[in-house]
C-alpha cells in the first residue's frame, strides 16, 4: 500500500482513514500488508502492519558499510533490508538530489514543492516494485497514484486506487490542470477504482470519465475510542454548538455563522462555537461581528488530538455545513461521544447515517431549525445521541476491510 | 279404425298419467331443493367487508422562528393535490363499482366504511362529489358507516374524555351526512385493549372490529365472534388479517382471483361462519393499481360467493345473527399494524412519546376553549399519522426525509399552537381553579337573568299598584 499520512502524526483525515482500514483488513488472517508512507517517525503501530519510510529506500547506489546504516537508520529499518533494497535501483536517478545513503528527504507533510515529491516517491516505488513480494498495489489518494502506477508497470500486478477525495471537492469545481492530470491518469491505469462515497463514485465517474463497472463505494467507519468514559459533557445552562474543522470554502463556515445569527433571534441560551483555522477565519470573524452576535460566537483556533474529544463531547451539536465533502468522518466522531450531528446532504457520511440531521449546506433555515430543536427538545437530544452513538458503533472497519478483499480477489 | 282409435286413446290416457306423476316427482323434488335451501341458508357463511379511509391533514415546513407569528400550519395545495388524488384514483371508481355490485347482486352485497371526520372534512374543501358518491351508496341500505375517533386519533389511549367527545362528534357528522347513526365500533387503526372496550361499551356500542392477533388469539379462528373479557354485552368481529392482506399486498404476486378467493373461503371448516375482511379503501386504485384488475376482481367477488353460498353481512348486523363463541382478553393495546400488532408505530420511541404527553398535556384546557379555529387545529394535530412519520422503522407513507425531521416539523407547530392555548388560559391557573372560574362566570349570567326576572316581576308588582291606586 501506498499512503502519505499514518498516525500518530496526521494532517487530516487520509491518515485516520488509513490507519482504520489496514487495522480491519489485518482482521483476516491471511493478508499480510506493507504500508509505505514518505516519513516514519519510528512511533507508528506497527502491530498489525509493516511500515517502510520512503526517506529510507535508496534510490541512488551509494557505498555505505553496515555498521554506518545500522547507525544511520537502524533505529527505524534494519541495515540488511537497505542492501536488500539497494539491489532494487534498475534506473538512474542521479537527477534527484539524494543524501549520503541515497535516499530523498521527504517532508511527509503538504510542501510547495509537492509536485516534486509525488514524483521522487514514485522512484521510490520503482526500487520497491523491482525487489518486493506483493500480490496487489494499494494507493490512497491522487499523491500516491503515481507511484502505484509505475509499480504495476514494473511488477505486472493489478493496482487498486482508494479516492479518499477529489479536487472538485477541494476547489469547488476549479480545479488544477496538475492535480488533475495525475488523478486522471492513476484513475485511467487503475484495475479498479475505491471511493469512500456514493457521492465522490458519481465525481469519479462524470468528472474523470471512469467506466461505472470498475468504480465502487467503500464507506469509511470509524475506530472505537478506548478512552470514550473518560469524556463528560458538563451541566450548563447554556447550551454549546459547535463547528469543528479547517475554516475554509469547502467546509462551508459561514452558513454555519448565519444559522448561529438565526437561532440566536430567537433564543439566548446557546452559544456557538467555531473550532480550528484557515484561511477563512478572518472573515469569518468578521461576519459575526457585523451580524452582532460576537457575545455568543466564539473562536478557539486549532485543536489537536485529545482536545477534539473534548470540544465535541462538552458540545450539545456538532454541525458540519460541508459544501462538499467526500466522506467527513468527524459527524461519526461527535456521535461517539454522544453528541448529536447535523450534517450537510451534501457529505458523503450522510449516506449511511440515519440518526444525524440532513440538511442541504446552504439551508440556513433548515440548520437553524434543527440546532433550534435539539437545544429545545430534550427528547430530540436523547433520542440522536443514544441512538447516534448505537448506530456509530456498528460501523466497522472490518466490514469495511472484506469489501475490500473481495474487490482485490475480482482483479487478481 | 275403430279399435285403432281406443287403442290410440289407450294410450293417450297412459301417456297423462306419466305426466302428472312426472310432474309430482318434479314438484317433490323442487320442495325437497328449497327445504335444503332454507337449511343452507340458516347456516350460511357470511363476509363481512369494512374499509378505512382516513387522510390526515398535511403539516406545511414550519420552522422555529414561525413560531408565535403564523398560526396556519397547513400545506393547503399538498392536501388538496393528495386528496384528489386518492378521490379520483380510488374512491370514487371503487364507490362505483360497488354501487354497480349491489344493483346486480339484488342487493345481496354489503359492505361498510369507516370515514374519520377529518377526511370527511377534507372531503367537503376539495372533493365534494366524494360525499355525494358515499350517500348515494347510503342511500342503498347496503351500506353502514362505522363510529371511530372523529381525528383518526390515539385519544383511546392517552385521554378517555377526549376519546369520547371525538366518537360523539364523528357520530353526529355521520348522522348529518347519511343521516343514521353509526351502532358499530371502530378505532382507529384498530386500537383495542379491554380497557378501550370499556369505554366503547359504556357509550353504548354492541359490537367492536379488532384484528386478528398471535399474542391474543393464540389457537383459536377469527371466523367466529368473540366478546369483551368482562363485559359479555361488548361482541369483538376479529379481522381475517391474512385474507385482507392477500387482498391490500399480495394481489399480484398471487395473482388472486375472485374464485381463488372465494374457494380459499368455502374451504374453511363448516362451523366458521363468518369472516371479517377489512383494509384501507385505497387498496383499490392507489396500492393496488387499476391496472392490475383490482376492480374486477372486486366485481366478481359477489357472483362466486353466491355461487359457493356465501352471503354478505353488515357488521352492525353481527351482533344480533351470531353468539359469542369466547371471550379474548386483551391486557395491553393492540392495533392492525406490523407482525407485532401493537402500538409501536405511534408510541415506540423517545420523540413519539414526548410529542404524544406534550400534545396530551394540554387535553383538558383545550377543551374549556371555545376558540373554533383553536378546537379544529386540536382534532387536526391529534391524527395518528404525524406520530407515525417519527418512527424510525415504520414511517408508512411519511413526506419528511426522516423521523427527525418530522418530530422538528411537529413540534414547532405544536409549539405554537401551546402557546395559543396558553394565551386563552395561562398555565399559571391550576386547572381545578381555572373550572371554579369558569363555573362562576357562567353562572353569573345565569345570576343576572334570575336577578332580572326578579325586578321586572317588582317592576309589574310596582305597576300594578299604581294602577290600583
Amino acid at each position: 500500500m501506498f499512503g502519505w499520512e499514518f498516525p500518530p502524526h496526521i494532517l487530516g483525515g487520509l491518515g485516520t482513514a488509513s490507519y482504520g482500514l489496514t487495522k480491519g483488513m489485518s482482521l483476516q488472517n491471511d493478508m499480510e500488508i506493507t504500508f509505505v508512507i514518505p516519513k516514519p517517525h519510528g512511533d507508528e503501530d506497527q502491530s498489525f502492519l509493516k511500515i517502510i519510510g520512503a526517506c529510507n529506500v535508496p534510490i541512488v547506489w551509494k557505498e555505505n558499510s553496515w555498521d554506518y546504516v545500522n547507525q544511520r537508520i537502524g533505529k527505524i529499518m534494519h541495515p540488511d533490508e537497505y542492501f536488500h533494497l539497494r539491489n532494487g535501483i534498475k534506473y538512474d536517478f542521479n537527477r534527484i538530489y539524494t543524501n549520503d545513503l541515497g535516499c530523498v528527504d521527504f517532508s511527509g507533510r503538504y510542501p510547495d514543492n509537492l509536485i516534486e515529491e509525488i514524483s521522487n516517491y514514485e522512484a521510490v516505488a520503482s526500487v520497491l516494485a523491482h525487489q518486493m513480494n506483493f500480490d496487489i498495489i494499494h494507493s490512497h489518494d491522487w499523491l500516491t497514484y503515481p507511484a502505484g502506477v509505475f509499480a504495476k508497470q514494473i511488477s505486472g500486478k493489478p493496482l487498486v486506487i482508494h479516492v479518499h477525495a477529489t479536487d472538485f471537492d477541494r476547489s469547488r469545481g476549479q480545479v488544477n490542470p496538475t492535480v488533475y492530470g495525475i488523478e486522471k491518469r492513476g484513475m485511467d491505469a487503475a484495475d479498479h477504482i475505491m471511493t469512500v462515497s456514493n457521492l465522490t463514485r458519481k465525481i469519479v465517474i462524470e468528472k474523470y470519465h471512469q467506466d461505472p463497472r470498475k468504480v465502487t463505494t467503500v464507506h469509511n467507519a470509524v475506530e472505537p475510542l478506548p478512552d470514550v468514559d473518560t469524556f463528560t459533557k458538563t451541566v450548563r445552562k447554556e447550551k454549546v454548538v459547535t463547528f469543528l474543522g479547517r475554516i475554509t470554502m469547502q467546509k462551508g463556515p459561514e452558513y454555519f455563522v448565519e444559522a448561529a445569527y438565526h437561532v440566536l433571534k430567537k433564543t439566548k441560551d446557546v452559544r456557538f462555537v467555531m473550532a480550528g483555522s484557515g484561511d477563512m477565519m478572518h472573515a469569518m470573524i468578521d461576519l459575526a461581528a457585523k451580524r452582532g452576535i460576537t457575545d455568543r460566537f466564539h473562536f478557539t483556533g486549532f485543536l489537536k488530538g485529545r482536545q477534539v474529544h473534548e470540544m465535541l463531547a462538552e458540545s450539545d451539536v456538532y454541525i458540519m455545513p460541508s459544501v462538499s465533502e467526500p466522506f467527513g468522518i468527524s459527524p461519526l466522531e461527535a456521535m461517539q461521544v454522544g453528541t448529536p450531528s447535523i450534517i450537510s446532504k451534501q457529505s458523503g457520511c450522510a449516506e449511511i447515517l440515519t440518526h444525524a440531521i440532513k440538511t442541504d449546506y446552504w439551508d440556513i433555515d433548515a440548520m437553524a431549525d434543527a440546532i433550534y430543536s435539539i437545544v429545545k427538545n430534550p427528547a430530540m437530544f436523547e433520542s440522536l445521541s443514544k441512538l447516534g452513538l448505537e448506530e456509530v458503533n456498528n460501523i466497522k472497519w472490518q466490514d469495511a476491510g472484506l469489501k475490500v478483499r473481495a474487490i482485490y480477489e475480482s482483479v487478481m | 279404425m275403430a279399435g285403432c282409435r281406443t287403442e290410440s286413446s289407450c294410450h293417450l290416457r297412459e301417456r297423462y298419467v306419466i305426466y302428472i306423476l312426472l310432474i309430482y316427482i318434479l314438484q317433490l323434488c323442487q320442495t325437497e331443493h328449497v327445504i335444503c335451501n332454507l337449511k343452507l341458508k340458516k347456516n350460511m357463511r357470511n363476509l363481512c367487508f369494512y374499509f378505512q379511509i382516513h387522510l390526515p391533514f398535511r403539516l406545511k415546513r414550519y420552522r422555529f422562528f414561525d413560531i408565535g407569528n403564523d398560526h396556519y400550519y397547513f400545506d393547503d395545495f399538498q392536501i388538496g393535490d393528495e386528496i384528489r388524488h386518492f378521490v379520483e384514483q380510488s374512491y370514487l371508481p371503487a364507490n362505483k363499482a360497488i354501487l354497480e355490485m349491489i344493483r346486480s347482486s339484488n342487493g345481496k352485497f354489503k359492505c361498510s366504511f369507516a370515514i374519520s371526520g377529518i377526511t370527511l372534512e377534507q372531503f367537503e374543501l376539495y372533493a365534494p362529489e366524494a360525499i355525494d358518491s358515499f350517500k348515494e351508496l347510503a342511500a342503498t341500505g347496503n351500506v353502514e358507516f362505522l363510529a371511530e375517533p372523529y381525528a383518526h386519533s390515539l385519544a383511546s389511549v392517552f385521554d378517555a374524555n377526549e376519546f369520547e367527545r371525538q366518537v360523539k362528534l364523528h357520530s353526529n357528522k355521520i348522522q348529518a351526512l347519511f343521516g343514521k347513526k353509526p351502532s358499530t365500533f371502530y378505532n382507529s387503526e384498530l386500537i383495542y385493549s379491554d380497557e378501550i372496550g370499556e369505554l366503547v361499551s359504556k357509550m353504548g356500542y354492541k359490537i367492536m372490529l379488532i384484528d386478528e392477533a398471535k399474542h391474543i388469539m393464540g389457537w383459536k379462528s377469527p371466523n367466529f365472534i368473540y366478546s369483551h373479557s368482562y363485559l359479555p354485552k361488548l361482541k369483538l368481529a376479529v379481522r381475517n388479517y391474512k385474507l385482507s392482506d392477500d387482498i391490500a399486498f399480495h394481489f399480484v404476486d398471487f395473482s388472486l382471483t375472485a374464485e381463488k378467493f372465494i374457494g380459499w373461503i368455502s374451504a374453511f371448516p363448516q362451523d366458521e361462519q363468518i369472516v371479517n375482511i377489512g383494509m384501507g379503501y385505497e387498496v383499490f386504485g392507489i396500492t393496488q393499481s387499476a391496472y392490475t384488475g383490482i376492480f374486477d376482481f372486486l366485481k366478481a367477488l359477489p357472483y362466486h360467493a353466491m355461487e359457493q353460498q356465501i352471503g354478505f353481512v353488515l357488521p352492525a348486523e353481527l351482533s344480533k345473527k351470531y353468539e359469542s363463541a369466547g371471550s379474548l382478553s386483551v391486557p395491553y393495546p393492540m392495533s392492525w399494524v406490523g407482525n407485532d400488532k401493537d402500538l409501536t408505530p405511534w408510541t415506540g420511541n423517545d420523540l413519539q412519546q414526548e410529542a404524544l404527553n406534550k400534545l396530551y398535556a394540554v387535553g383538558e384546557r383545550v377543551r374549556l376553549c371555545k376558540d373554533k379555529q383553536l378546537l379544529l387545529d386540536w382534532l387536526i394535530l391529534q391524527s395518528t399519522d404525524h406520530f407515525r412519520y417519527m418512527s424510525h422503522k415504520d414511517a408508512y407513507r411519511s413526506y419528511y426525509d426522516s423521523a427527525y425531521e418530522a418530530f422538528m416539523n411537529y413540534m414547532n407547530v405544536l409549539a405554537d399552537f401551546l402557546s395559543r392555548v396558553e394565551a386563552q388560559y395561562p398555565s399559571t391557573i391550576e386547572n381545578e381553579e381555572l373550572n371554579e372560574l369558569l363555573k362562576t362566570i357562567n353562572r353569573q349570567e345565569e345570576e343576572i337573568e334570575a336577578l332580572e326576572l326578579v325586578i321586572e316581576k317588582l317592576k309589574s308588582k310596582t305597576k300594578k299598584r299604581v294602577v290600583k291606586k
